[in-house]
């Protein structure tokens, strides 16, 4: 694996849409997995770095970060259009198929019995979650105080369970003061 | 109560920092013990069935309005839990790009990086933890996985259908 990275391309609006519908599709327990996979590796609409501060900004806004991510990528390539292009895209196909599974339900009072499958899909979804964050976390080189942050972070919400907002109010104010402090723009001898 | 519905996910919308699984409390306070429009046991198993398809889980919502009100209750709660969110991340990039000449901004953006990539890992981990309630098989799979994510750029198709092969065989 070559570390350069590739020359970002820009989407056109059907691309866009059709990217977006494939990381709804796919996006078994882990779209954040998907989208990272479709934005940065597939189709490169974005760098690393781009993508990660995108998903950070979505992530401290209220909603799913995954969500909020396809509302400002898509605003940036095509405005608005783009960004209900990029929305519609995440949502229309798990929506018709949580549909069909309502319907289903309602019909029958359970769930198809696909259970089996579904564990070990989710199983397989879990790890595909676990090693994007690793991938991400490699690729970007973080910064010894953004690592410590990071595992604060997963500390909070796996183990203790505290909830989400809590996390993000506390550790997202220390995390943009460090990166502040280490682009020397808070005062003292920042290391380069 | 059309519109009841679409308040109460209009509110439940704005306080989702942290996506679906930061929201759950608030909607089971909100819909179970506020409103009365579903009972306990329902609102796990409507938890359940979201799960089951695919895609962002906040569409949990879906399920919850369709079950209060029918088809017009899930418009309603769809509406209502994404649109604001969206509005408010519109606005958000729109400050971001008249912003972007800021020296300040890029650091600051990337200081949210390491939180989001933590709470990645530990809804990874979570998902694991649940995976474990089916015994040791699914431990596996998931190590599997993780490895072939994070090491090759294979598609992950690979590892979740090798999962539901795995699932279908050893867990039935």
């Amino acid at each position: 694996m070559s570390d350069a990275p590739p020359p970002t391309v820009v989407p056109g609006r059907s691309a866009l849409f059709m990217g977006y519908l494939k990381i709804g599709l796919f996006g078994f327990g882990g779209v954040a997995a998907w989208a990272r996979r479709v934005i940065v590796e597939e189709r490169h609409w974005l760098t690393e770095r781009d993508y990660a501060e995108v998903l950070g900004l979505g992530q401290v806004l209220p909603g799913p970060n995954v969500g909020n991510a396809a509302v400002m990528i898509g605003r940036r390539f095509h405005g608005l259009a783009g960004a209900l292009l990029a929305t519609g895209g995440l949502y229309c196909a798990p929506f018709i198929i949580l549909v069909m599974l309502c319907l289903f339900y309602d019909r029958y009072g359970q769930l198809p019995a696909v259970a089996p499958v579904m564990a070990g899909i989710a199983a397989g979804a879990a790890g595909m979650v676990i090693g994007t964050a690793f991938k991400m976390t490699g690729k970007l080189k973080l910064r010894p105080e953004a690592v410590a942050i990071l595992l604060l972070a997963t500390l909070g919400a796996a183990w203790l369970g505290l909830p989400l907002p809590v996390i993000v109010l506390i550790l997202a104010p220390v995390s943009i003061a460090l990166s502040l402090w280490r682009a020397g723009l808070l005062g003292g001898v920042p290391a380069r | 109560m059309i519109l009841q519905v679409l308040l109460t996910f209009s509110v439940l919308s704005l306080v989702a920092i942290g996506g679906a699984n930061a929201v759950l409390p608030e909607m089971h306070r909100q819909l179970v013990e506020l409103h009365g429009w579903l009972d306990d046991a329902t609102f796990s198993q409507l938890y359940a069935l979201a799960q089951a398809a695919p895609g962002p889980n906040i569409l949990v919502a879906s399920v919850m309005g369709w079950r209060i009100a029918g088809a017009g209750g899930m418009a309603a709660a769809t509406f209502g839990m994404l649109v604001p969110a969206a509005v408010l991340a519109w606005f958000v990039a729109g400050l971001m790009h008249r912003l972007r000449g800021a020296p300040w901004l890029k650091p600051a953006q990337g200081g949210l990086v390491p939180v989001a990539i933590g709470l990645i890992l530990a809804a990874g981990i979570t998902m694991a933890e649940a995976a474990h309630s089916h015994g040791v098989m699914p431990l596996i799979v998931v190590a599997i996985s993780t490895l072939v994510v994070w090491r090759t750029d294979f598609s992950p198709l690979w590892v979740l259908a090798g999962g539901g092969v795995l699932g279908a065989v050893f867990l039935s």
